[in-house]
Formats: C-alpha cells, structure tokens, sequence
C-alpha cells in the first residue's frame, strides 16, 4: 500500500507542476461565464439550459482530463526511460499501475471538486439556492464513472502503442457510450439473429457511464435526491467495472518487456 | 564467501515478430556466480548480452529458461531487489520533481522511515555534490548532474549489492574519477558491485574479477590477474578472447 501511494503521490505532483488542468479549467470557467452572462428572451428559466451547459462542458472537460493524463503515464515512463529505475526497486509492476490508476483518479477527483465549486457558484448566484446533496450525489457519481474511465485508458495505454490513439478510442468509446448505451437493447430488439446477440452482447458488456452523465438531470431539472443504496449499487457497478479493467492491465503489463 | 549474484544456464530468445524474421538469441546458456564484497566487472563487445543480463537480474526481461537469483531470492520476485541499487545507462528521471522530491519517493518505496530517508538523503546527495541543487527541478540540471542524481538514487537504500550498466559513459574525466572512487569506497565498506564497462583501464583498476561475454556466451570469468595472463593490458586480453586480433 506504501508503494501505491507514494506512485500516487508522483502522479500528483505532476499535474499540480503541469499546466493543462489549468488551461482546461479557465478555458471553462470563461465559457460558462460568457453563457452566464447571457439572457435570452429575459427568460427567468434561461437558468436551466445554463446549467444543461454547464454541466455538459464540465463532463467533457473532466473526460478529457481523465484520458490524456492517463494515457500518458505508462508511455511516457517507457519514452522517457523513468520506468527502468523504478521496477529496479522493490516494486512489483501491480503496484505501479494501481498506483497510477489511484494518482490519476484523485486528480480527476481533485478536478471535479474545482468544477463542481464553480459550476455550484454559479447557479447559485442566479437561483440564489445551493442544493448540496444533489451536487454530492452527481459528483460522486461522476468520480466514479471517471475511475472507469481512467482504469480503461490505463489499459488501453499498454495495449496501444501511441497515447494519442489510445486517447482518441477511448473518448470515441466514452462519447459512443453515453450517447448510445441506453438505446442498444431497443436497437437490438430490432434486429435479427446473431446482430441481436450481438447488440445485446455489446449492452451487457459496456459499463453503463450514461447513468453518471444523466444524474446531471438532478441538477438541471431539481429532481428528488435519489436513495442512497441505490448511488451506492450504481457505485459498486461502477467500482466492478474498474476491478475488470485493472486486472486486464496488470495481465497485460506483467508479461511486458520494458527494456 | 557467499554467493549474492547467480545465473544458471540462462537463457533468453527475443522472438521477432515480423514474418520470415529469427529468434534473436541474447543469452545462451549463461552462468555466472558474484560473491559477496566483490566489484564484479561485466565485459564484452556491443551485443554480447551485457544489458540483457542486466535487464534480466532487475526483471524488465523474463528468461526464456534458466535461473537467475539475488541473494538467494529469485529476480522475478520484488523483494529480491530490496537490498540492490541500479544505476542505468541512460539517466532519466522525473523531470517534474527536484533531486531532493525524487529521492525521498524512492526512499518511501524503500520502506525508509522519514528520519532515516532524510539522513541517506543528505549523505547521498553531499557524496554526489548536489546539496546546493537540492531544491531545484531535475529539467534544469546538466548531463553530468542528471547522472549524479542517478547516482545518488542508486545509493539511497545504502544498498549491498550496486549494479552499474556503464557508469562511466558520458562522463567527462572528473566524473569518471568521481565515479572509480565511490565503487572503491562502497568496496572498503564490504559492498558487491557488478558493472558493465566499456572502459578496461577503469575496469583493471578497479575489479577484482570480471567475466567476458560474447554472442550471449561466457568466454571467460575469473580474477583480472588471471584473465590478463599473458597479455600486457587488460584490453589486449579482452580482444584475444574475443577473437580479434590486432
């Protein structure tokens, strides 16, 4: 667990010295204050598409967040050659990549919290109310669904050669997921044998991230807070999901050659 | 004296993958033996298998058969490197963090309590001279730092067994000087160190016994002395054995 850590730690400090979670979160803050700053038709519920904005810009910021920094870690110690003083330590290779699985998903964390503050400021100074819990149940959520995100991009960074295609799948699968997850049963109910299978295949084997990303709607739409078994069942869905990942890339990162 | 350093009949095949492409055969049946307090000197011609070994002992590369074991541990178990310090080749470390940061992360996977890691951080970096450059991000050090630096991380465990892969490359005359007087330090402190080196006067001076490798063969291995029997320089030795002939 020290070890994992004081991985978690490094990759810590790297964000914190690198400058893009910086340039991502202006570049956000400055959009969203440019919607905020707007009012359409004097419209008292402009608010809620805002907020619908808002929260979409903060999914695709933290996505791009989770992936890049991910997919970069495990490359970049192989091109840079950091990797090699490292295993020669009293390091097992799963050790690293849990380490690196936990840096990242913090950061990610650390993120959300930022966004989250912000995007909460905000709407409360235009509904001049917070809605606490609604924001920690979406959060939480969210953190959880980059966690999945950040351990497939792990693997996906000892599977594919370059990040940058390992990057450009996995926002592709992410983006697809999302968008299409909860329509493929319906569409393989259309469809005949082996494509229904085959859909049907797909839609049990995804993790299911449009769930997080449609706990937006407790914000946009003040919905009822949702029981807290059932966030806790979606997070342990959600935490499987990671387990699978994981261990896919400690199978395959232990039988790598890394020199 | 015990033995803290062995391979048996190792083998390792790197299997190409391109179609019509051989096997590439790195070692072939090597078996070496260090005994403790020696400095080991680990010489042959470029692609004899010198870094394979290497790599092999530190388990970035699995044999393909054979043995290979630190102080008695097998190398494909973490714990076997618990009492080793590597110095690379190529020194590269994270750019992001200063001399100080790097060393005292490598301390935590050490298991160093926070006492002792700032003790063996402050001596490692006073014996590499970067106590002034402590605080500074490792991106804005030399070359020559950057080794030093690799130096001191090697060091940071106050390790029994040093593996160096060509410590002296790239260093310029002070460094190398630097260099020879740190193994023959760590030697008088009853420490084993195994290098690889291209540089034979170095290696005459400062080993007690080396072995010779060739096309992933041992072609000879025993005390300098021995090995120089007849020949009036290790170099001319090493290319007798090698088969090249002046």
């Amino acid at each position: 667990m020290r070890n994992i850590l004081a991985i978690a730690k490094v990759v810590l400090v790297e964000m914190y010295r690198r400058k893009e979670f910086y340039v991502l979160f202006i570049l956000t803050v400055v959009i969203c204050l440019i919607m905020g700053s707007i009012n359409i038709f004097n419209d008292k519920q402009v608010i809620r598409y805002l907020k619908e904005l808002c929260l979409l810009l903060i999914w695709v910021s933290s996505l791009i967040i989770a992936i890049t920094m991910t997919a970069r870690q495990i490359p970049a110690e192989r091109e840079q050659r950091t990797l090699l003083p490292l295993l020669a330590k009293p390091l097992s290779r799963t050790q690293l990549i849990l380490g690196k699985f936990l840096g990242c998903w913090l950061v990610c964390g650390m993120c959300l919290i930022c966004f989250y503050l912000f995007f909460g400021a905000l709407a409360a100074s235009r509904e001049h109310e917070w809605p606490l819990m609604h924001y920690l149940q979406a959060a939480f959520l969210h953190w959880m669904a980059l966690g999945v995100v950040v351990a497939m991009s792990l693997l996906g960074s000892l599977v594919f050669a370059a990040p940058s295609s390992n990057s450009t799948i996995c926002f592709s699968i992410c983006a697809a997921i999302m968008c299409l997850g909860r329509y493929l049963d319906e569409i393989a109910l259309s469809l005949h044998e082996p494509g229904r299978s085959l859909v049907y295949g797909i839609y049990y084997a995804i993790p299911h991230l449009e769930i997080p990303f449609a706990m937006r709607n407790l914000i946009i739409h003040d919905w009822p807070l949702i029981e807290w078994k059932f966030v806790w069942l979606a997070a342990f869905y959600l935490v499987g999901y990671m387990a699978v990942f994981l261990a896919a890339a400690c199978l395959v990162f232990r039988r790598k050659t890394v020199n | 004296m015990s033995v803290i350093l062995k391979t048996e009949k190792l083998r390792v095949e790197f299997k190409n993958r391109e179609l019509g492409q051989m096997t590439k055969v790195a070692l072939q049946g090597l078996d070496l033996e260090v005994s403790a307090g020696e400095v080991f000197g680990f010489l042959g011609p470029n692609g004899a298998g010198k870094t394979t070994t290497i790599n092999v002992l530190l388990g970035f590369v699995q044999p393909t058969s054979g043995n290979a074991s630190l102080f008695g541990i097998d190398v494909r178990q973490p714990i076997a490197r618990r009492r080793i310090g590597y110095l690379p080749e190529l020194t590269y470390y994270y750019k992001f963090l200063t001399a100080e940061e790097l060393l005292r992360f490598y301390a935590e996977i050490f298991g160093l309590r926070r006492a002792e890691a700032d003790k063996r951080i402050d001596e490692a970096l006073k014996l590499v001279e970067l106590d002034s450059a402590r605080k500074r991000l490792i991106k804005t050090y030399s070359k020559g730092m950057q080794q030093r630096v690799g130096l001191a991380q090697a060091l940071i465990n106050n390790p029994d067994l040093l593996i160096l892969d060509e410590p002296t490359s790239g260093l310029d005359p002070l460094g190398r000087m630097k260099v020879r007087s740190i193994i023959q330090r760590l030697k008088n402190e009853g420490k084993t160190v195994f290098f690889s080196s291209h540089e034979l006067g170095e290696v005459e001076t400062v080993c007690d016994r080396v072995a010779i490798v060739a096309d992933g063969n041992l072609k000879a291995a025993g005390s300098v002395h021995a090995i120089m029997q007849g020949h009036p320089t290790l170099e001319k030795a090493f290319l007798s054995i090698v088969g090249c002939q002046n």
